[in-house]
């Protein structure tokens, strides 16, 4: 898909003012946070599971080369085969390798975010293949050929009756007097098109939440059962996923499953996790006939042992975007690649570069929420900070917030001079903002100004009322 | 070239992680350790109960994920429980299984249901499983592929009938693993195990959430017998 992080400020501008975005994005706030702190508080080990999810991620990350090892020989052992991917371009490739072997037409899909990654969907239509998504949110998007703007509910910026005039559009062999004003009957019309599909198809595809070390197995959670007529009635089952997504054990898994659904839609447990180990068996009477894994890289590696490695404990539940105040203003697709909101602040310039990414970084108001309910406990505004970091030192950012960062930073490692500069400044500016005590318009404070007053100071410095509080010197 | 790769990741992974000869001896023993001790972590109390509560709760939570619940005396009771649930619905009386060993002796001949075996074709209205066992923690269903029970008949049809042994309920998923590994091997699974917990939806249009995604849209549990 086409990167378009490197022209956030614009991305967002248009999204403010896009109305429709604006009244689905309610729906973010309203539906998953009162159902995620309901689900946690309803189980009194929830905190505790995520202390020991964690320390499954970091022993599974410090171990990493030897679980892959391990979870390879496994899925082998089980008659299916692991390819590894460097990175999109090569993941494509081993694709449509496939696919030509198996002579596929069309191509039934579960939600994967691995597939957004490498672009399959563009690419197999280059190739003459059909992609067609089955989950319903996908679906929907699919249609009006968009892509995700959330990792588990990707159509959450559309409304229903965007929906429905869709639906009227694209199933024009359906009775255009039809009744589709109630949900209910868009998800059958839904429902009754896709059914069609999935015993067609030559190759399902999915994503992993989870690849099991001890057994070679790979997880998939939902709720809709998509994902697994995909997976079960495909002639060929291929897994789309990353290297971080390995587990050891089985218990591990269970483990990190309890705060996964939680976390992500308030539910106990997701409708459907289901476990797949290997092709059809000889006794089997149905199931896929090649089971395929794409191991993709993609970056990652070089995210371990870094300070980003705290990232790869990502089980990607949505958590940190449903708690973003950003996220809730600008909705995903401003994010401008796969992953929005906080994680993807953090993911995206790890994948494909701070220089196209170094806006995401910055849309953070540093509020914490997002690192408060990740399950996963990742440091998400900490690593925002790296970034900025990293932006700074390669001389990334404009010309005129490098100048001001440079002030600013002269006098703030300089205590006295600091100190002298406010205490002449405070009493100008109050002095120059009148008997208003506010500035309608401030050179170069004009981001701020345009669109509401800066108060002005008191004519007081901190720390002069500090000591005038009979509290002393703050030295 | 997929193995040049992999190579080259696997390269790549044991430098960043700091993988090294003298370090790689107690790594490996480390690895080997968990997986074959798989520690068990931490289980919640909730469903830590003696076998009557337990079901209780598993029939509680069931309930809350929109399944419905019948208890059953005897597995003999089955057909007649199918026929009605099918009748009240208004539903055709045809119900298609696989060939566990646990139904095959059922005498349907006593309804009028039309009884067909096999994997779904997609065109069956209904269908009877027999689960492994299931988790009170969450009111979860697991179910294994296989010909008794083809993955299929768990999610083609609308109206899934599953018969649940009482004394299979367990407290929680860690417990239902143990049981799998004693089954199938350590380290070895079946082709697919089904966690379900109550019927398909979707909360995509709006985050409303609707019954009956691509999945069944009634997911009805036949629990026989007493717990043990």
């Amino acid at each position: 898909m086409q990167i378009t992080s490197q022209t956030f400020k614009a991305n967002t501008v248009k999204a403010l003012a896009d109305v429709d975005l604006q009244r689905a994005l309610r729906h973010v706030e309203k539906g998953f946070i009162g159902k995620r702190q309901k689900a946690a508080d309803a189980l009194p080990e929830f905190d505790a599971l995520r202390d020991n999810a964690v320390e499954i991620k970091n022993h599974t990350l410090k171990h990493l080369d030897l679980y892959i090892e391990a979870y390879v020989a496994k899925v082998e052992a089980s008659g299916g085969k692991v390819h590894f991917a460097e990175d999109a371009d090569h993941a494509r490739r081993i694709f449509l390798d496939i696919a030509k072997r198996r002579k596929a037409k069309t191509v039934t899909k579960g939600k994967t975010m691995i597939s957004e990654e490498i672009g399959l969907n563009a690419f197999l239509e280059e190739n003459g293949i059909v992609p067609v998504e089955t989950d319903l949110g996908e679906y929907i998007i699919q249609l009006r050929g968009e892509h995700p703007s959330h990792i588990i509910a990707p159509a959450v910026h559309i409304n229903r009756d965007q929906v429905e005039a869709d639906f009227r559009k694209f199933h024009v062999h359906l009775d255009p007097e039809r009744d589709l004003v109630r949900p209910e009957t868009l998800l059958s019309e839904a429902r009754q098109i896709l059914r069609q599909k999935y015993g067609e198809a030559d190759i399902g595809v999915t994503g992993a939440n989870f690849l099991i070390a001890e057994t070679g197995t790979s997880v998939i959670v939902t709720n809709e059962g998509n994902g697994d007529l995909t997976q079960l009635l495909g002639k060929c089952h291929v897994v789309l996923a990353s290297l971080e997504k390995i587990v050891p054990t089985l218990e591990d898994t269970a483990q990190i499953l309890r705060v996964l659904a939680r976390s992500a839609t308030g539910q106990e447990m997701s409708v459907y996790t289901t476990l797949s180990t290997g092709p059809k068996r000889t006794e089997d009477e149905d199931g896929p006939e090649e089971y395929h894994v794409i191991l993709l890289d993609n970056g990652r590696s070089g995210m371990l042992g870094t300070e980003f490695e705290d990232m790869l404990r990502c089980i990607r539940c949505g958590a940190c975007m449903n708690h973003c105040p950003v996220y809730h203003a600008v909705g995903g697709h401003s994010y401008g690649w796969v992953y929005p909101g906080p994680m993807g602040a953090v993911l995206t310039p790890s994948l494909i570069g701070v220089d196209k990414a170094g806006h995401l970084p910055n849309a953070s108001t540093f509020c914490g929420r997002c690192e408060a309910v990740c399950p996963m406990r990742i440091p998400l505004p900490k690593m925002m900070r790296h970034w900025r970091e990293k932006e700074f030192e390669s001389h990334l950012q404009p010309k005129a917030a490098r100048a001001g960062l440079g002030v600013w930073a002269y006098l703030a490692r300089r205590p006295k001079l600091y100190r002298a500069a406010v205490s002449y400044a405070m009493p100008a500016l109050k002095l120059l903002a009148g008997r208003k005590g506010r500035f309608r318009s401030l050179p170069l404070a004009g981001g701020w100004t345009k669109w509401r007053d800066l108060p002005a100071p008191e004519g007081r410095t901190f720390m002069q009322a500090y000591a005038q509080s009979g509290h002393g010197d703050p030295k | 070239m997929s193995g040049s790769t992999r190579d080259a990741v696997m390269g790549r992974l044991r430098r960043a992680v700091g993988a090294n000869p003298a370090n790689d001896a107690e790594r490996r023993a480390a690895v080997a350790a968990r997986l074959s001790d798989a520690p068990k972590g931490v289980i919640p109390a909730r469903g830590q109960l003696p076998p009557a509560e337990r079901l209780d709760l598993f029939i509680q939570m069931a309930t809350k994920a929109d399944a419905t619940v019948t208890r059953l005396g005897d597995v003999s009771d089955i057909p007649e429980e199918v026929a009605a649930y099918l009748r009240e619905r208004n539903l055709a009386p045809a119900i298609r299984m696989g060939r566990d060993p646990r139904l095959a002796g059922l005498d349907f001949t006593r309804t009028t249901l039309t009884v067909t075996t096999g994997p779904s074709e997609g065109d069956d209205l209904s269908s009877l499983s027999h689960a492994v066992g299931a988790i009170a923690e969450t009111g979860t269903l697991v179910l294994t592929s296989g010909p008794d029970n083809p993955t299929s008949l768990n999610f083609l049809p609308e109206y899934h009938i599953v018969v649940l042994d009482a004394a299979d309920v367990v407290g929680d998923m860690e417990a239902v693993l143990a049981r799998l590994r004693q089954t199938h091997g350590k380290g070895t699974m079946p082709r697919s195990v089904n966690f379900v917990t109550g019927p398909s939806r979707s909360a995509d249009i709006e985050q409303t959430l609707l019954l009956g995604a691509h999945g069944p849209r009634s997911l009805h549990i036949l629990v026989v017998g007493e717990p043990g």
